[in-house]
């Protein structure tokens, strides 16, 4: 709708960053040719815009978005900010143009390339979150729990109230090594927080028994006559399997890498265990 | 422990290891929630999604049905949990998030109603004193008190009641200890105090809520001469008599030698079974009858197609239907449109008037839709209709290699060069109108 301008916006890869975004391309009529997080790194050889991230302008972009079009959609640019689509913020600023100018209707315009390549981004990382309501594997460390995830897309805040409700006695940990957050959950209050790393300590013996009762149980359930790994693997991409105790032998010290892996967690892990008690 | 393995190999045949149809949040002091969606949280190496416990309470039994690996002739190896062990297991389970729920069962000990007491009592631990808010889908046994009965129902999200052969006639063959009265006595039971709940839980906010996933069954396929017509009968007439939730379809996998069963090599009929999960889609979410699917004449599904090309390509009156105009029980009713992509159109066209390529992006399934519909009054440009073209595009290939290792024999008969004999007679007068 905008003149193009030769220009790649950057900005610190916030929600409210990406909103501030908008707001700029508003201000001055243009539309830049890509926008990057500067997390992204420059790939790029064009010359690049860096964007303040300004909460007031934030806001005043976000409150638009159910006002002029609808708050399934600003649901729908949230999650989009979430998912894991290459170019993800071209694709919500087209999304957004699309729907100031026509309005709630833009929510129907699903044969539209950009409104279909949205809701393809948001269904997949609903997608992957629903997936890791049942992937997440805990490990029980005494009175805390932990478990370690590596999803493409944002999945923490989409199942956030699911494990915090389902273990709303429990003080428990889920680290996601893609993004670098952890969901931190005790008794009555839960955030998402930021976390360099961090590497699970090795299971005691009550925690390797129940993991290798589980792998009984799940080597037993299966039907050697109706074997089909490609419906599991369809099922269960490949993908999870390394964080699953019932597809690699059960101890995380059986997996390939674990010592090298381990020097480096000493220090972090301790500052964690603090955290989490 | 041992224990477990044997008690999930004995339980594995059983399938209904859904976790689907109840919603329930937390409780301060408590353990768990359940998902209306349903989570599965692992898949077996057959492909088969678990998301709960599968076991039995103890694999010995009385019975000594012909069909079942725990029947009482065969010298398999025994074990027996305690209430208290159930329990264990499923908190340490799902504590780690491994399952959704417990799925318990048990072989016959000493008579239906000592049984129905134990898995109470296993229940009532995780309910009452572990606070378990998680799922459970329980067996009703049948033969026990009705009273014994009403109390487990309470205690669970899901009970079903296996009617595992879909004939009195077959059940006398292979079963005889069971009756087709003994199963749909409990069933009808479990029905009734549905509905009384729902009436009461109008009345009284707090009444406790029995069997609140409904109730589901599953049958044994290939185990005994029935046909899929009768199948799919006795499976549309149960959804309506006794508002079951799920129907669950059970490929025979021999496991025990006997002259009345298929021989041991028999491979399991994944294909058929296949075929009649689809029919099951059909009737619940399509708005299909049995009868239309099937007849007496036709009563089993062809392995080559679907049930919902077969029956397209039968009734060639109803086609092509305008995309843009269509009704959303006809749109349902077109080869490549699911229940997804007919909400899709409905809600796209809305917005604008949809063509070919649009369909495309909703997700419908041109290659098999394009015989059967219009957009704008229009054929897809450039389609050809020839009896090999429509069947070679309406045939899922995918779904004949992952089943032919099974269906060799019955495969054969349809090599390529016999595809104008397929029982599909209207498909050569099959013509889209313009």
């Amino acid at each position: 709708m905008f003149a193009t301008t030769p220009l790649a916006y950057t900005y610190d890869g916030s929600f409210e960053g990406f909103l501030c975004c908008v707001f700029e391309s508003y201000q001055w009529k243009q539309t830049p040719l890509a926008i990057h997080s500067d997390a992204d790194g420059q790939a790029l050889l064009l010359e690049s815009k860096w964007i303040d991230t300004d909460s007031v302008k934030a806001n005043r972009v976000l409150r638009s978005i159910p006002l002029k079009i609808s708050p399934k959609a600003e649901e729908l640019v949230r999650k989009g900010f979430w998912s894991s689509v290459p170019d993800k913020e071209m694709l919500l600023l087209n999304f957004l143009y699309l729907g100031f100018t026509h309005g709630p209707k833009v929510m129907d315009m699903l044969a539209d390339d950009t409104v279909n390549a949205l809701l393809k981004a948001v269904h997949l990382l609903n997608r992957e979150s629903h997936h890791y309501m049942g992937f997440v594997r805990f490990t029980v460390y005494g009175p805390v729990m932990a478990a370690v995830i590596e999803p493409l897309g944002y999945v923490l805040p989409v199942i956030q109230d699911h494990f915090c409700d389902r273990f709303q006695g429990e003080s428990f940990m889920i680290y996601d090594k893609t993004h670098k957050v952890a969901l931190i959950h005790h008794p009555g209050r839960d955030a998402i927080i930021p976390l360099q790393e961090w590497i699970p300590p090795e299971p005691d013996e009550g925690e390797a028994a129940y993991r290798r009762l589980w792998q009984g149980f799940y080597d037993a359930i299966g039907i050697k006559e109706r074997k089909n790994d490609r419906q599991r693997a369809s099922m269960m991409p490949k993908r999870y399997w390394k964080h699953l105790p019932e597809m690699n032998g059960g101890l995380p010290s059986m997996r390939a890498g674990r010592p090298a892996a381990k020097r480096k967690a000493a220090e972090p892990k301790s500052s964690d265990t603090r955290q989490l008690q | 422990m041992e224990k477990l393995e044997i008690l999930t190999a004995s339980a594995k045949y059983d399938v209904a290891c859904t976790s689907s149809g109840s919603s329930r949040k937390s409780q301060p002091g408590g353990l768990g929630n359940a998902a209306s969606m349903g989570i599965c949280h692992s898949f077996a190496a057959d492909g088969r999604c678990i998301s709960l416990l599968k076991v039995l309470m103890t694999n010995g039994c009385v019975y000594d049905c012909a069909y079942c690996i725990n029947r009482k002739s065969n010298p398999v190896r025994r074990a027996a949990f305690t209430p208290q062990e159930i329990a264990d297991v499923t908190m340490q389970f799902y504590r780690r998030n491994y399952i959704e729920g417990l799925f318990l069962s048990s072989g016959i000990m000493r008579n239906p109603d000592y049984t129905t007491e134990q898995l109470i009592a296993a229940l009532e631990l995780l309910r009452n004193e572990y606070k378990f808010n998680g799922y459970i889908h329980v067996k009703a046994i049948p033969g026990a008190d009705d009273a014994l009965l009403s109390r487990l129902g309470l205690l669970a999200d899901r009970m079903s009641v296996n009617i595992e052969l879909p004939s009195q006639e077959s059940l006398d063959r292979l079963a005889p200890d069971k009756s087709k009265q003994s199963i749909l006595k409990p069933m009808g039971l479990i029905k009734n105090k549905i509905t009384e709940n729902r009436s009461d839980l109008v009345k009284y906010n707090h009444a406790p809520r029995f069997a609140p996933a409904g109730q589901s069954t599953q049958m044994i396929v290939g185990a005994t001469p029935d046909t899929d017509y009768q199948i799919l009968n006795l499976t549309e007439g149960l959804y309506r008599k006794y508002g079951l939730k799920r129907i669950f379809f059970s490929a025979y996998t021999p496991v025990v030698e006997d002259s009345l069963l298929p021989s041991l090599d028999t491979k399991p009929p994944l294909l058929r079974e296949h075929r009649l999960y689809q029919a099951d889609w059909l009737l619940r979410f399509y708005g299909f009858e049995a009868k239309e699917l099937l007849d007496e004449a036709a009563p089993n599904f062809n392995p080559l197609l679907d049930p919902k090309c077969s029956w397209a390509i039968n009734h060639p009156e109803h086609f092509p239907v305008e995309v843009n105009r269509a009704p959303y029980e006809m749109l349902l009713r077109v080869p490549g449109i699911g229940v997804r992509s007919a909400q899709r159109i409905l809600k796209a066209r809305r917005a604008g008037t949809l063509d070919y390529p649009a369909l495309k992006k909703l997700g419908v399934v041109l290659k098999r839709a394009q015989f059967f519909i219009t957009c704008k009054g229009r054929p897809l440009e450039g389609l050809k209709v020839g009896e090999h073209t429509l069947l070679r595009s309406l045939m899922s290939g995918h779904e004949l290699a992952q089943f032919r290792q099974p269906e060799v024999e019955q495969l054969s008969f349809f090599s390529d060069t016999d595809l104008e004999s397929l029982p599909v007679a209207a498909a050569s007068a099959f013509r889209i109108g313009v």
